[in-house]
């Protein structure tokens, strides 16, 4: 059993569907790359995973021991406001928010979780500094330190690169590779065809006239797949 | 001047008003942070409106309590308009605008037609300006007003991690599975509560003022959330205290004393900004 099965999935907003007739399954430990041009739903279809809109049809099925709400999510930027005043320590807690149930307060155990993705993502000295006077790369290593503690399955991440620069870019897919090989499940956004294809093991394109889904090696050698590599210029296919 | 202060502090209702006052202060900053940055001011500024409207129908009905009526009506009210204002952007706009103009127009009518009162434009200008009814209010109103505040100030620090959480990043919330809805309605709730509560202070076209200008002014001078919060309740009593006391001094209206003085403590938190860099 998959950690997430769509079947026949349909989503777009009131009742006019962006995208439909998606099938495809996210097993325990894969890497799955959704890629497509602009506007053709990515978001809509992540946002859908997420429960955060209701499908237009189709089915949304979560297995393996996974519940709808054990899910870690770096939203596309943008979503958070400028001007809000937090630093990067209560961001990072308020991925606890899932464990502190009836609880008022954060426990000791969740003070020690975010402490030690903070760390994990090399942000421990930034913990006390403003979340709105960072940089880009080091905002987006903190929401991702806030999805990871929400979290010990499954990372949907909505464009984590978008922003930054080559090689802090280089650096967050060494980090969310080096997630994945710890054993979370990733899902992920991406405009990088190249990137997708060196890292991820699944790809899902949406999009165009049809949509595709299996393994980096299917993808390269598919229709869709083939014209995509070669419009974006991907390198090592 | 501490003379004239000390003779007045042995009058109760002098003591009362301040307690109470500084009560409501309190209460009306801590929502303050969250309002101005999920944009819900909107809510704030209609809900002073509806609870003017039901002010009126109230004198007009002769309740005898003015807030066991005005205060459910309110409530009500916050619920309504966060369930329109939620789906459609435009149409929840203009839906918060109908029956915020609306309950103006409405409760100025009927205290037109149905008013006992001889002095009518004068009880009107002190709904909606404030009065001296801080210095009047009765030993129940007291009681009522400070139940109240505590029961938003509990509510406020046993949720304050998720009032924080659903303010920063609702997406995030909801898709970790935090009831985000029963939160908005919670918070619209104990604003529509502070509100009735702050229209015996400040009346109710000054309350947003109330509301929001300690908020502001602590966001210029603090980084994260707590100490934003921690400084505008801070700011906001002395505020409020200070305010009073000039007001009973000198003799002036106590409402808008108390926003001048908020008014002048924002601009002073901004040259500190300023200067610090
Ligand atoms: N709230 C909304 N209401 C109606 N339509 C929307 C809404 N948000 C997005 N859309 C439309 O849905 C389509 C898909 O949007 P989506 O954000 O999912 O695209 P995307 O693939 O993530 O694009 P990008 O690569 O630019 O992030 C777009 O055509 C967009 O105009
Ligand atoms: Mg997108």
């Amino acid at each position: 059993m998959a950690l997430i099965t769509c079947r026949d999935l349909a989503l777009g907003y009131e009742s006019h569907a962006i995208l439909e007739h998606l099938n495809f399954s996210v097993n325990a430990g894969d890497y799955l790359c959704v890629v497509g041009e602009n506007g053709s739903g990515k978001s809509t279809l992540m946002r859908t995973m997420l429960g955060l809109q209701k499908p237009l049809g189709g089915s949304i099925a979560f297995g393996d021991g996974m519940r709808p709400n054990e899910v870690g999510y770096l939203p596309q930027q943008s979503a958070i406001q400028k001007d809000f005043p937090a630093t990067v320590r209560e961001i990072v807690l308020s991925g606890c928010q899932a464990h502190v149930g009836r609880r008022a307060f954060y426990n000791q155990s969740e003070k020690a979780l975010a402490l030690e993705n903070l760390s994990r993502l090399g942000m421990v000295e930034h913990q006390r500094r403003c979340y709105r006077e960072l940089s880009g790369g080091q905002q987006q290593r903190v929401l991702l330190a806030r999805a990871l503690c929400a979290t010990k399955k499954l990372l949907l991440l909505d464009e984590p690169v978008a922003g930054l620069d080559p090689k802090v870019t280089a650096e967050m897919y060494a980090l969310i590779e080096r997630l994945n090989r710890e054993g979370l499940t990733v899902v992920m956004i991406s405009h990088d065809i190249a990137a997708a294809a060196h890292y991820a093991t699944h790809i899902l394109h949406v999009g165009g006239d049809r949509t595709f889904f299996g393994t980096v090696d299917e993808y390269r050698r598919s229709a869709p797949g083939r014209r995509f590599i070669a419009l974006e210029g991907g390198g090592d296919a | 001047m501490i003379q004239t202060i000390q003779q007045y502090l042995q009058f109760p209702f002098v003591r009362y008003a301040l307690v109470v006052g500084t009560l409501i202060a309190l209460c009306s900053s801590l929502l303050g942070v969250t309002l101005v940055l999920k944009r819900f001011s909107f809510i704030g500024d209609g809900l002073s409106h509806v609870a003017f409207g039901a002010m009126a129908i109230a004198g007009v009905l002769n309740v005898t309590n003015d807030m066991l009526f005005v205060m459910p009506v309110t409530v009500l009210c916050a619920i309504l308009l966060l369930r329109t204002g939620k789906n459609a952007r435009v149409k929840g706009d203009a839906a918060i605008a109908m029956i915020s103009v609306g309950a103006l127009a409405i409760g100025y009518l009927l205290l037109n037609l149905f008013s006992t009162s001889s002095n009518l434009s004068g009880d009107v200008c002190s709904t909606l300006f404030g009065s001296t009814s801080i210095l009047t209010l009765t030993k129940a109103e007291v009681w009522l007003c400070a139940a109240l505040s505590v029961i938003v100030v509990a509510l406020f620090v046993l949720f304050y991690n998720k009032i924080f959480a659903v303010t920063f990043d609702e997406d995030f919330s909801r898709a970790v599975g935090t009831r985000v809805e029963s939160y908005n309605l919670l918070i619209a709730v104990v604003i529509a509560v502070i509100i009735v509560l702050a229209m015996n202070l400040v009346g109710s076209l000054l309350i947003s003022a109330l509301i929001i200008f300690p908020a502001l002014s602590a966001m210029r001078l603090f980084r994260s959330f707590r100490s934003v919060t921690v400084c505008s309740a801070a700011l906001s009593v002395v505020c409020a205290l200070l305010g009073m006391l000039i007001s009973i001094v000198g003799g002036t209206p106590v409402g808008s004393t108390i926003v001048a003085v908020d008014i002048a403590v924002y601009f002073l938190c901004a040259a500190l900004e300023y200067f610090k860099r």
